[in-house]
């Protein structure tokens, strides 16, 4: 599976979503988030958060000032937010590609500003058709992404189907 | 004591000269024109880099502007955490090594504990109180007994008040800093032209939430036929800001009630903003409160903030080790109890 379009109708079903991915997640993967202002980039990274097993009382914030936040799951999730970066060599001096080639999930917010692809697994990308409602595309980049995909797919129907339970 | 204090666990590089703990001789910012005319216009900013590069100047230029040298300075305070290890470490290693050659006393502080004692710096402020924290990255409530003893009551479950603020001035085509410029255009709208979610207004608990806000904004300006202007744009920015000020006061105003605190600090970069003083202003007299801020220099981030615990700390012999390391996440809570 290379691409996944999925229909989420409120923040708590965003952040369900990010919660199938979480779960789902291996050690050692980049996964990109990308969409506008306002779109939910924060709330699904909160379910990615605690779908890896972040302590359900942990806030998980936008790192937009801080630039990165970690969080301790079943492995680290290294929260990363390039908004206010330009130029790919910022990414150098925040020492990204430690984090990227460790053991952790590494998530970033707005990576399409740095004018030039980061390496990753999965391409999460989130526009807003209303005002709660949104469009969530994956895109798998490597055969590790595509697999990671499927199991997103999974996890998520798995976890509507007992919500309708 | 004279303390040297450094700082650089976010954007700027800073240090200054203070003297037990209350009278600030030099508070130097490494993004402030005149010392950053000198290298070039290059604006110290997030990179570890550009630390590296400000970090003596600012140091020589804090003990210059004070009149001293390091031969009078007694002990060194600086930040530890939270913020990016790279950014932090310059600042921290730079303290270490005058330590060390100097034989001084070090004080590793919390970033945050710095920002909401700046006000002691300028005033004379009983403990117990409460501390809102709103900047770009923080929006905290903190009940503070003490140097050294704080609870966190609430925090912003997604993005920052000071975030907020920056992101809605960009999409606004308002540009850099958008704390200011929406303040500014505030003053001339109407607050009510417009109505904006107020959320978490009338939950429970001290928990801030402002991404909400920030949606609506969004949707608002992507509906209109076309771009907001004039006074569309000075009623938009007040709607907006009275959105942000009615949940930042009302929950600060509740949880003083709740903790029965009299005494309330506005500390961090949004502490500037005029709307947010003139309702604590409002407020203050209302309830019989009495509300501080910080002068619009030790809002931001500074060193001089720093002096207050450290001088503090280090005249009550609790000095950091000379191998203190710093810490990207660091709950204020944990502050004097020696866990981390």
């Amino acid at each position: 599976m290379q691409q996944w379009r999925v229909a989420t109708r409120a923040e708590e079903e965003t952040r369900l979503l990010g919660r199938s991915l979480g779960k789902a997640a291996p050690a050692g993967m980049v996964v990109l988030l990308n969409g506008p202002l306002g779109a939910g980039k924060t709330c699904f990274a909160q379910g990615v958060a605690y779908g890896l097993g972040v302590a359900e009382q942990t806030p998980v914030t936008s790192p937009t000032y801080a630039l990165m936040n970690i969080h301790q799951g079943r492995v680290p999730l290294y929260h990363f937010d390039l908004y206010r970066l330009s130029r790919v060599d910022d990414l150098e001096d925040l020492g990204y590609d430690e984090y990227a080639e460790g053991q952790g999930l590494t998530l970033v917010e707005w990576a399409d500003r740095m004018g030039e692809p980061l390496g990753s697994s999965l391409v999460v990308t989130i526009s807003s058709s209303g005002e709660n409602d949104r469009q969530i595309e994956f895109t798998a980049v490597d055969p590790a992404g595509r697999q990671l995909l499927s199991e997103v797919k999974s996890t998520w129907e798995a976890a509507r189907s007992a919500e309708n339970l | 004591m004279l303390l040297l204090c450094i700082e650089s666990s976010c954007d700027e590089t800073a240090a200054a000269v203070v003297r037990d703990g209350r009278e600030v001789l030099s508070n130097i910012i490494a993004s402030q024109v005149d010392v950053h005319a000198r290298f070039g216009g290059v604006v110290p900013e997030i990179a570890s880099r550009k630390h590296v590069e400000a970090i003596s100047l600012v140091v020589r230029e804090a003990l210059t502007a004070a009149g001293t040298s390091l031969d009078q300075i007694e002990g060194i305070g600086v930040t530890r955490g939270p913020g990016l290890i790279g950014a932090l470490l310059v600042g921290l290693s730079t303290a270490r090594a005058l330590a060390w050659a100097r034989q001084l006393p070090l004080a590793a502080i919390h970033h945050m504990e710095g920002h909401i004692l700046a006000p002691l710096l300028e005033t004379e402020l009983e403990f117990p109180f409460l501390a809102l924290a709103v900047s770009g990255g923080h929006t905290h409530l903190y009940r503070v007994d003490g140097i050294g003893q704080y609870t966190t009551l609430g925090q912003t479950r997604d993005d920052a008040s000071g975030e907020a603020y920056d992101k809605v001035a960009k999409l606004l085509g308002l540009g850099y800093p958008g704390g200011a410029k929406i303040d500014q255009l505030a003053a001339e709208g109407d607050p009510t032209a417009i109505s904006f979610p107020r959320p978490m207004l009338h939950k429970p608990g001290f928990e801030f939430s402002f991404s909400g806000i920030k949606s609506a904004v969004n949707r608002y300006v992507e509906q209109q036929s076309e771009p907001v202007t004039g006074t569309h744009l000075a009623d938009l920015a007040a709607s907006f800001q009275a959105a942000v000020v009615d949940v930042l006061t009302a929950k600060t105003v509740a949880a003083a009630k709740a903790e029965g605190l009299s005494r309330i600090v506005v500390a961090g970069g949004v502490a500037c903003n005029r709307g947010l003083r003139e309702r604590f202003a409002q407020l203050a007299e209302k309830h019989a409160l009495q509300v501080v801020f910080p002068s619009p220099s030790l809002c931001g981030d500074n060193a001089a903030m720093l002096g207050v615990p450290a001088d503090y700390y280090l005249s009550s012999g609790q000095a950091s080790g000379g191998d203190v390391n710093a810490v990207a996440s660091w709950p204020l809570d944990t502050v004097g109890s020696g866990a981390l």
